[in-house]
């Protein structure tokens, strides 16, 4: 075995291996030294060869298929780097699908390897041959079907210079069983760039001149930054730009973390559910300067309305975002990273004091009918919004939040303190439920010297329960809330307010989860009472290992702020 | 709004499974396909899809950087029918003892300046090139003298204005060169 050291001062080149430990070169090439996967028939050569490369790359088996993709995303999102989840032909190939679909809509750098059938099988109905391909495609950035070995470097380079470049994705390559089996000469070569695909757009300086003539003109201007200035590495552009103007900002759900809670500017997070000010000043502002976010409809509510009264600047990377949803008046395509710091050396500041003070006292209105019941109540059930704030005392805003899909999701954005970036991980744009407890694993791995709490549903934590199993085996240090208060909680609120109560299969009787954390040995404690929870966060916080937290929460709780679907952001209710 | 006819050209590299990304994204949105035709560009190892859809000016530019956001599509171009120069092929296929029978299908052909391609004992086979109303009124001609079989090809068409494709790949092989 030829060390990877040796490869590269060989130019990358091995004579005659074989396809599959083609494929484990090319991850050690791309700096990958930690997977998620499940074995199987068809991709068992390359398991094969990550036994003899075990000392290089660690391979992390999750104990279903979503867990490995979902592990990655999680994985990507607190390493910055993509996140490799491999699966073999048919049912695992499928079983990637949701993580993908998820890693599409909320950008998130991921490669996914699939075994297939040899290729002298394809298209016989082969056992466990599935198209792959022809079913990913919808939800991936790009995909590849191998099937000679000579084809590994060439894909393998593409595959992670596409997942990684301009706006991130998934990408699937699926390798027949011969060309792993195949032997040839390995050479390879990072992909720099592909004729048909332009990733980094270059800035159009008029626009910035166009943009700024807004910006320095207007007297309410509000700025909403979404994952872009994550995915973009642009925080501290953002903050020097909403500094030096003075403009208030607000988020996305996944814009999260990129400014810090406390930040003076940082105005909260626009959305369903989002803060009372964001929401309604939204239609108030004279320039709406939107950074690399898509105008979701859950931020947009009925587009019909949505900031007709603003001038709109959209800074974003991927040109079909561009005049999608909403029309901009004005747009700087191109990595926010950079349109961000051009813009911040031409902004004047403003006063925008009345302006901010808007901000403020629609922030004392909600303060007083929604947040204080919510952190501070006063009722005997426990609230999810006590939990948050209670993780927020003792992980001092530290901590990497993944939150699963749900009210406790909202909950978690509206609630948790953040003072490092990318430490908010969720399920976005697809809502996946099942998503925290494997991208948990994922986050931790990402950034092991980081403490990292999955808040998660009694409904989404028994979509992937089984990924106990695979921090069981790890000892990967995740510490597990799970609010559980017997119900499908968000859908049981939608049935409660707009289905006249019929609480159709929301009720949920749950098993003892406690005991189920026992059988996997990992530390555990149930809250049923108020006066428990501090000390059993406390402990969970100051524990070195896995960690389990069950609180028992009031069962018909809603989340407030709440705009309708289909609403206006106007239209946002309080109660 | 109103729904419109727009040609979209679509310059890719070869890849097998492209033609299922660029159907899928008319299919997540609803939208039927008039016609769709492939073949080789006027570059070598560039393909080109002519794609004829009736959608809504609103829809269009979206629908288009949706295909162009593709890897593997070099670029992506919509225009009215008015912006470009198309054609269609239709062939149809007849008894051959109507042409003897049914006096005025000479007639016909000659009037739609349409050429007899083949002719055997049992049928012959007429091809007709132009507009959609012109291979239309044909059909509706030989309808009701027996038509064997009928087919019309996709939509093929050139733009008048330029497409620089080539000025496209250049720019990338100088990128690279930077790089």
């Amino acid at each position: 075995m030829e060390s990877t050291e040796k490869i590269r001062r060989d130019k990358n080149i091995i004579k005659q291996i074989s396809g599959a430990e083609a494929v484990i070169h090319c991850l050690l090439l791309e700096g990958v030294d930690l997977i998620y996967g499940y074995p199987g028939g068809a991709i068992m050569p390359v398991y094969d060869e990550l036994f003899k490369f075990q000392d290089k790359i660690h391979h992390i088996l999750t104990r279903h298929e979503q867990g490995a993709v979902h592990a990655a995303q999680g994985f990507s999102r607190t390493s910055g780097k993509v996140g490799v989840a491999v699966a073999t032909s048919g049912p695992g190939a499928t079983n990637l699908i949701t993580g993908i679909a998820d890693a599409l809509i909320d950008s998130t750098p991921i490669v996914c390897i699939t075994g297939q059938v040899a290729s002298h099988l394809l298209g016989t109905d082969a056992f466990q041959e599935t198209d792959i391909i022809g079913i990913s495609i919808p939800v991936t950035k790009w995909s590849f079907q191998i099937t000679k070995a000579s084809e590994i470097p060439s894909a393998m380079a593409k595959a992670f210079y596409i997942a990684r470049s301009g706006r991130p994705g998934p990408v699937l390559i699926d390798i027949t069983k011969d060309a792993q089996f195949e032997f040839f000469d390995f050479e390879y070569e990072k992909c720099l760039g592909i004729r048909s695909y332009n990733p980094f757009p270059e800035i159009n300086l008029e626009k910035i001149d166009e943009a700024i003539n807004f910006i320095n003109n207007a007297k309410k201007p509000l700025i909403v930054w979404g994952q872009g200035v994550l995915l973009g590495k642009a925080e501290d552009e953002l903050k020097s730009f909403v500094e030096k103007s003075g403009i208030p900002a607000v988020c996305t759900i996944l814009g999260l973390s990129a400014l810090p809670t406390s930040h003076p500017l940082n105005m909260g997070m626009v959305g369903m559910h989002g803060n009372y000010a964001p929401n309604l000043l939204t239609n108030e502002c004279d320039v709406l300067i939107a950074v690399g976010m898509r105008f979701d409809d859950r931020v947009t509510g009925d587009l019909k309305t949505y900031a007709k009264q603003a001038k709109v600047i959209h800074l974003e990377i991927d040109p079909s975002e561009i005049n999608k949803n909403v029309i901009a008046d004005t747009f700087i395509l191109g990595d926010c990273k950079k349109s961000l710091d051009l813009l911040h050396k031409k902004v004047r500041q403003n006063d925008l004091s009345l302006w901010i003070n808007r901000f403020k006292k629609l922030k004392k209105i909600e303060y007083k009918k929604v947040i204080k019941d919510d952190l501070f109540p006063t009722k005997k059930g426990l609230t999810m919004g006590e939990v948050i704030e209670s993780i927020n005392k003792y992980s001092k805003g530290d901590a990497i939040i993944v939150s699963d899909v749900g009210q406790h999701q909202m909950v978690a954005c509206r609630y948790a303190k953040f003072n490092n970036s990318q430490s908010n991980i969720t399920s976005g744009g697809l809502g996946t439920m099942g998503f925290a407890l494997p991208a948990a694993i994922g986050a931790k791995m990402g950034a092991p010297e980081r403490e990292v709490v999955a808040i998660i549903g009694d409904g989404g934590y028994q979509m992937t329960i089984q990924e106990l199993g695979t921090i069981f085996q790890t000892k990967v240090a995740v510490k597990i809330v799970v609010l559980n208060n017997e119900f499908l909680g968000m859908v049981r609120q939608w049935q409660q307010m707009f289905f006249d109560k019929r609480y159709a299969s929301t009720k949920m009787v749950n098993p003892d989860f406690v005991t189920i954390a026992k059988g996997y040995n990992i530390d555990s404690i149930r809250v049923k009472e108020r006066n428990q929870l501090d000390s059993a966060v406390k402990e969970m916080i100051l524990s070195q290992k896995p960690f389990f937290l069950e609180v028992c929460v009031e069962k018909e709780d809603n989340v407030f702020p709440m705009i309708p679907s289909g609403a206006s952001v106007s239209e946002i209710r309080l109660e | 709004m109103k729904l419109k006819t727009y040609t979209i050209s679509v310059y890719s590299e070869n890849n097998v499974g492209l033609l299922n990304r660029v159907s899928a994204i008319f299919l997540k949105r609803h939208i039927n396909l008039d016609s769709f035709s492939s073949s080789e560009s006027e570059i070598k190892d560039v393909f080109r899809f002519v794609i004829v859809v009736k959608v809504s000016f609103d829809k269009i530019d979206n629908l288009v950087k949706q295909i162009e956001k593709q890897v593997d599509v070099i670029k992506a171009f919509y225009h009215t029918d008015e912006e470009t120069i198309f054609q269609e092929s239709a062939l149809y296929k007849v008894k051959s003892n109507s042409l003897f029978e049914e006096r005025q299908i000479q007639n016909i052909i000659k009037q739609s300046h349409a050429n007899i391609v083949t002719v055997s004992p049992e049928f012959f086979v007429i091809e007709k090139t132009g507009f959609r109303d012109e291979t239309e009124k044909l059909y509706n001609d030989l309808k009701p003298l027996g038509l064997l079989q009928f087919v019309r090809s996709g939509r093929i068409s050139v733009t008048k204005s330029k497409m620089g494709i080539s000025e496209i790949l250049n720019t990338f092989k100088e990128n690279n060169k930077k790089n």
